[in-house]
């Protein structure tokens, strides 16, 4: 049964549809991620799986059953602003948040490096570094030991090596058989997942593994010993150009050729190697958003 | 000219912050400044705004009116609308004829039909490219971003950067600082900090390759506290010289798909840190 199934799933809010006929799922022990830029629909439909918005049309069902409170109690939410009371030491939230649920403290998961010891529960969280902050948000949202954790953003503005620790207490859960939905906006972040889902404009447009997303788009790379040159002549063509190190990132759309990029580079009296490459996930996403 | 800071030690009460850092800054190249909390990212993004920190060592900065800097948090007066806040900056620093430039910026930022709306009450990623560009409107020779990229979203990401590239192939030197690796992996050179310190710097491809030992891809890691999760696979650091790190390791007996790998700058900053802590204890 899955943890997680939406179907058709429509928000309308007045004239403005946030989410439109979206269909997601999430089994037990799989790690989704949700992709989307701003006005994509991620949120709303996240507040709709939490149960706190109605979906307009289609249902949504948590563990076989329309949402209701026996449901939204298998829930663990880390929302991206944390959730924490950042006045209260860290032990204070959890105890607080354990009676709420009515559950005893659990232990703090399992994790390499770092862990919130002694000293930091018994700091006031504003006080903290954000990586332990979101480490104590962790803690906090599987107290209860949840069938399903829903993630916003989890490892936003931290360490790689604190994100990895992030990353090894969701998969942790997943192998033990929790669900977890996750939305990211660091596209990197996307192969810690198992499957992906990519929103735009409150639909779901693409779904997989990052290869899946990917699919057969190219990118044009264009390479110059002037690189600024190039750069600034493909700019001013309105052809988008993106940098990386020194070699230029075109968009392989039907406006786009290499004999158009050259155009716009002889016009600058730049010479240029071109050739096709493997578009990455970000430009994946950028073009599937725009 | 070349700017930077040679031996920039920066203490606060007595603690310190920076310790002895030294970076070189060309004009026209982007450096990403990265590392986890307490880094002192911040720190040397400030004392390279020019905003007077007390400091030993020696700093080389453009004149301060060349400097732009974005903040990680504000950088636009919310209470101002769009048009208002460029106005504002050209005002301040006395451009002539800048309604060219700012028009030109605001397009770039895709913002320029919310001339008229309040700063405060622009999207996140929005608010970020509006004060990338009253940073760039004075044409500095040096913009300094802080973290300016955190929680936007792609698609506002992929502008604010083709804007500040923009700037780089017009000749401004950028230093960024940034948690997104992947917008680091895209820098010219990167500045891999840790509790103050200079970790590694250079081109990603060199912080890459000037990991100690090498990390391989496993389905089950020998040692767990050096590896990380890949997904549902892990990547395990070998120091030079550990046990693990030859072909009798158990990781490698029981599982045939053990096998070196070529880490991603994400993998290579958590290994230059682990390298660190394991060499402090």
């Amino acid at each position: 049964m899955n943890a997680v199934d939406a179907r058709t799933v429509t928000k309308n809010f007045g004239q403005f549809t946030a989410v439109d006929t979206a269909d997601i799922h999430v089994e037990p022990g799989e790690v989704v991620g949700l992709l989307g830029a701003n006005g994509a629909g991620k949120t709303t439909l996240i507040r709709m799986i939490l149960g706190l918005l109605e979906p307009t049309e289609g249902m949504i069902c948590l563990f076989g059953e329309p949402p209701g409170i026996e449901q939204r109690r298998r829930i663990g939410y880390v929302p991206q602003n944390l959730g924490l009371y950042t006045d209260l030491t860290l032990a204070e939230n959890l105890t607080f948040r354990s009676r709420v649920f009515s559950a005893a403290p659990a232990p703090a998961p399992m994790s390499t490096g770092m862990s919130t010891g002694v000293v930091v529960k018994e700091q006031v969280v504003g006080s903290l570094p954000l990586g332990l902050q979101r480490r104590g948000a962790f803690q906090a949202a599987l107290q209860h030991r949840p069938d399903l954790l829903v993630l916003d953003e989890p490892t936003s503005g931290v360490s790689p090596l604190a994100r990895s620790e992030l990353w090894d207490i969701i998969r942790s859960e997943a192998d033990r058989g929790v669900a977890v939905l996750a939305s990211t906006h660091y596209m990197d972040e996307a192969v810690q997942t198992d499957r992906l889902v990519v929103m735009a404009n409150g639909q779901v447009v693409a779904t997989g593994s990052v290869a899946d997303v990917i699919d057969d788009r190219r990118t044009f790379v264009v390479e110059a010993d002037q690189w600024a040159e190039a750069f600034a002549a493909l700019d001013n063509a309105g052809r988008q150009p993106r940098l990386d190190g020194r070699t230029i990132r075109i968009r392989d759309d039907c406006d786009t050729s290499t004999r158009s990029i050259n155009e716009a580079l002889k016009m600058s009296g730049v010479v240029a190697d071109i050739r096709s490459d493997k578009a990455t996930l970000e430009e994946v996403m950028v073009e599937l958003s725009t | 000219m070349t700017w930077g800071t040679t031996d920039l030690t920066v203490r606060f009460d007595g603690e310190v912050a920076l310790d002895q850092v030294s970076v070189s800054i060309e004009p026209g190249v982007i450096y990403a400044v990265i590392g986890g909390d307490g880094a002192s990212k911040s720190t040397l993004l400030r004392v390279l705004a020019g905003l007077g920190l007390d400091h030993e060592g020696q700093v080389r900065l453009p004149p301060q009116e060349r400097i732009g800097f974005v903040p990680s948090h504000g950088g636009v007066f919310g209470d101002l609308t769009v048009d208002e806040n460029v106005a504002f900056i050209a005002a301040a620093y006395g451009l002539k004829n800048w309604q060219p430039r700012a028009r030109e910026l605001l397009e770039r930022a895709v913002i320029d039909r919310f001339g008229d709306r309040l700063a405060g009450q622009l999207s996140g990623g929005q608010r970020r490219k509006l004060a990338g560009s009253m940073a760039l409107l004075p044409e500095p020779q040096l913009l300094v971003l802080d973290e300016v990229t955190t929680g936007v979203d792609p698609v506002s990401r992929m502008e604010l950067w083709r804007i500040v590239a923009g700037a780089a192939a017009a000749g401004t030197a950028i230093v960024a600082a940034t948690t997104y690796l992947d917008e680091a992996e895209r820098a010219e050179q990167v500045v891999l900090l840790h509790n103050g310190c200079v970790l590694a710097l250079g081109t990603p491809a060199e912080i890459v390759d000037g990991i100690p030992g090498r990390v391989t891809d496993e389905t089950t890691p020998s040692e767990r506290s050096n590896a990380w999760r890949h997904g549902r696979r892990w990547h395990q650091w070998h120091p030079p010289g550990s046990t693990s790190n030859t072909s009798t390791s158990n990781a490698s007996r029981t599982n045939s798909a053990h096998q070196t790998y070529r880490p991603s700058l994400e993998d290579a900053a958590i290994v230059h840190e682990l390298a660190f802590v394991g060499a402090s204890e």
